[in-house]
């Protein structure tokens, strides 16, 4: 039984939340990653003031609980909070929440840097990055 | 058969729709899928090699024969994060 956090939304996301959530008396540790909205892309001049974000939401929460289950065969018994908003996200918010606890930091961490590079690769979530001008466009991840 | 198809990011800006029925002859594939559509859209041949398929919600190859009800999703390259 765990205590996972798996979700797509449309509301800010609420780190302190997500942390209140997992938090127990089991764990030493406990690590957040905020993937947040920075305002130029590598190699491109264009201001951005937003991005916009579309999900697959059944597959994306599918493969986000894949995801926590893997991590937690390679790093033992940790709890994950994945979050990903969808919709409109301003400048500086934050567009991604990762949250793990775990007993000790050295399994934090590493299914937290696990989870964050899985999602970016497998969960099917889109991005428009929208720019000062008015134009926007599609923005892929890098391959990892 | 019939099949629902969802089209996400821009291949739904593209497209023109996010979810539509499609009718498909017997021992229809995914890659007719594809075709079907992409003869109504030119500007989608030169995205072929960069989507990649999903049926009811699980990866799937090209090749993969479809069955009447199948949900296929047409997937650009992932930007989530």
């Amino acid at each position: 039984m765990t205590r996972d956090v798996i979700r797509l939304t449309a509301e800010p996301l609420d780190a302190e939340a997500l942390v209140d959530a997992l938090r127990s008396d089991a764990h030493g540790a406990v690590v957040t990653f905020l993937g947040t909205t920075r305002e130029t892309s590598p190699g491109d001049p264009r201001r951005v003031v937003a991005l916009e974000y579309e999900a697959y939401d059944a597959m994306a929460l599918a493969e986000m609980q894949t995801i926590a289950r893997e991590a937690r065969e390679r790093y033992g018994p940790v709890e994950i909070a994945m979050v990903h908003r969808t919709g409109r996200v301003d400048l500086g918010e934050p567009s991604v929440a990762v949250v793990v606890a775990a007993a000790h930091r050295g399994a934090a961490f590493d299914a937290c840097r696990y989870a964050i590079d899985a999602l970016k690769a497998r969960v099917p979530v889109w991005k428009r990055e929208v720019y000062r001008d008015g134009d926007a466009a599609w923005v892929a991840n890098a391959p990892s | 058969m019939t099949v629902r198809v969802l089209a996400f990011a821009r291949l739904r800006e593209l497209l023109g729709f996010h979810e539509r029925r499609l009718a498909l002859g017997d021992g229809a594939t995914i890659d007719d899928v594809w075709t079907a559509l992409a003869s109504d859209a030119r500007p989608l041949a030169d995205l072929r090699p960069s989507t990649r398929f999903a049926r009811n919600g699980a990866l799937a190859p090209g090749t993969t024969p479809l069955d009447d009800g199948d949900e296929i999703a047409l997937l650009p390259p992932l930007g989530g994060g």
